[in-house]
């Protein structure tokens, strides 16, 4: 029997389906993390990176912050959870967040940054006050930007998690991870599936967000999945 | 079972005396994991992208199905290699390298694209022929938007190899793995440190070779 066929086996074993060590469990656990996480990054982090932002202060900060986060290794944080916070749920959510808040600041930042200083400039003319015309002029305008970045970070927060069974967390990422210690092909290649199509979605699910964050004119250059690499030079300034 | 123990503290330094061997093999490991999955990316990306940027069809499905791949978590990407590869070291490389050739096919195609087409029309009626235009104008004026590209893909990997410990390899991974089997913490911060270390190190190191590649671009 080819490895395909004993997958599909796999999933159609309804013992598969049932219980705390069954896929509809582990997918809520992953859903609820990822969700719970990128939530907090971004109550945590929005208002540092819309501020500084529009006033323009730090943006080196603002900007390097995101490069610094990409140098940590996400597993190595996770695991450096351990010993600070004990293992399961407790150091897989304080490592996700950790690693999705600098993201979340930079785009924020950029978001506001490039907002037209005209647009600013008419909004104090027609008399808004500072916290009107950044409330409901310059976020509005930066919306869609700031939701590219929360929308890139979930994705990234639904991958990190699949890590977090490492640290004797559940979600799915303990098929994987149970798998690889069992020498269980079957059930490392379905949970690889599983994990693969949730990350999907989750792309999907926020690109959702962000075509109804993003003004009609502008939903045509949209993307249902964003592309790999970073072709701005933003990267370049940390040299 | 993993537990909090407050009396180890976060480095003891007699264990590091005594593995320094251990800490460079593992050192060495990641930096040629690091280097096969990023000069094997690049052998690969680079044909793929100037066929992808000369046949403007084929751009957008190999653009967009290289969306679609890049979502794929890094374990899960492992993992589905797995069943074919075993746990091994050739598993832990397919996987890094694809997603090196997927970043890296973008920016080739981006930054020959970012090539003002004044230049190229310019470069063609002084006599350039298309190969001597790719190579002496296209590609160098692409060289920024690449190398972003690059040092992206350098950093990312750095990140990834410590992943590729679960399937037994993985570098500066291995030390941080051991750390969290042993509960010990010392191992877990040199292999974390390390790898930090050497994600910021190789990304100067590419920035500099940059500008050294780009000296027309030195006022910046």
């Amino acid at each position: 029997m080819s490895i395909f066929e004993e997958v599909v086996r796999w999933f159609l074993d309804p013992a598969h389906w049932d219980g705390t060590f069954g896929i509809p469990n582990r997918l809520w656990e992953h859903v609820q993390m990822s969700f719970l996480a990128t939530l907090t990054a971004a109550v945590l982090a929005l208002p540092v990176g819309v501020l500084l932002g529009h006033y323009g202060r730090f943006g080196n900060l603002a900007i390097n912050v995101s490069n610094v986060g990409r140098a940590l290794p996400s597993f190595g944080i996770l695991v450096l959870a351990v010993p600070l916070f004990g293992i399961g749920a407790a150091p897989a959510f304080i490592a996700l967040v950790a690693l999705a808040i600098p993201p979340i600041v930079t785009n924020s930042y950029v978001g506001m940054r490039d907002v037209d200083p005209e647009l600013k400039e008419a909004a104090r003319g027609l008399g808004m006050r500072e916290h009107v015309a950044l409330l409901r002029v310059e976020m509005p305008v930066a919306l869609p930007v700031i939701m590219a970045g929360i929308r890139t970070d979930g994705v990234q927060v639904v991958a990190t998690a699949t890590l977090a069974a490492v640290v004797a967390w559940g979600g799915l990422g303990r098929f994987i991870v149970d798998g690889f210690a069992q020498r269980d092909d079957v059930q490392i290649f379905a949970g690889a599936i599983l994990v693969a199509a949730l990350a999907m979605v989750a792309e999907l699910a926020l690109a959702g967000l962000q075509w109804l964050a993003t003004p009609r004119p502008m939903r045509a250059s949209m993307r249902w999945f964003s592309r790999p690499g970073r072709t701005d030079e933003l990267v370049l300034q940390g040299g | 079972m993993l537990r909090l123990d407050a009396t180890d503290p976060w480095i003891r330094w007699d264990w590091l005396g005594h593995h320094t061997d251990v800490i460079w093999q593992a050192l060495v490991q990641h930096i040629q994991l690091t280097g096969i999955a990023v000069l094997g990316g690049l052998a690969i990306a680079t044909p793929v992208g100037l066929l992808v940027w000369r046949w403007r069809a084929l751009r957008n499905p190999v653009l967009s199905v290289a969306g679609i791949l890049y979502t794929i978590p890094s374990l899960a990407l492992f993992a589905l290699l797995v069943p074919f590869t075993g746990l091994t070291v050739v598993t832990a490389e397919i996987g890094l390298v694809s997603y090196t050739i997927l970043i890296l096919v973008r920016n080739i195609v981006v930054g020959l694209d970012g090539v003002p087409a004044e230049i190229r029309e310019a470069a063609t009626g002084m006599g350039y022929r298309p190969a001597k235009r790719l190579l002496t104008i296209d590609i160098p004026l692409a060289l920024p938007v690449i190398v972003a590209g690059v040092r992206l893909a350098t950093v990312t990997t750095i990140g990834l190899v410590t992943v590729t410990a679960l399937l037994g390899e993985g570098g500066l991974g291995q030390l941080i793995l051991a750390g969290l089997i042993q509960d010990f913490k010392t191992p877990l911060v040199v292999g974390l440190a390390g790898s930090v270390v050497l994600a910021v190190a190789a990304d100067l190191l590419l920035a500099g070779a940059q500008r050294l590649a780009t000296p027309w671009r030195s006022s910046r």
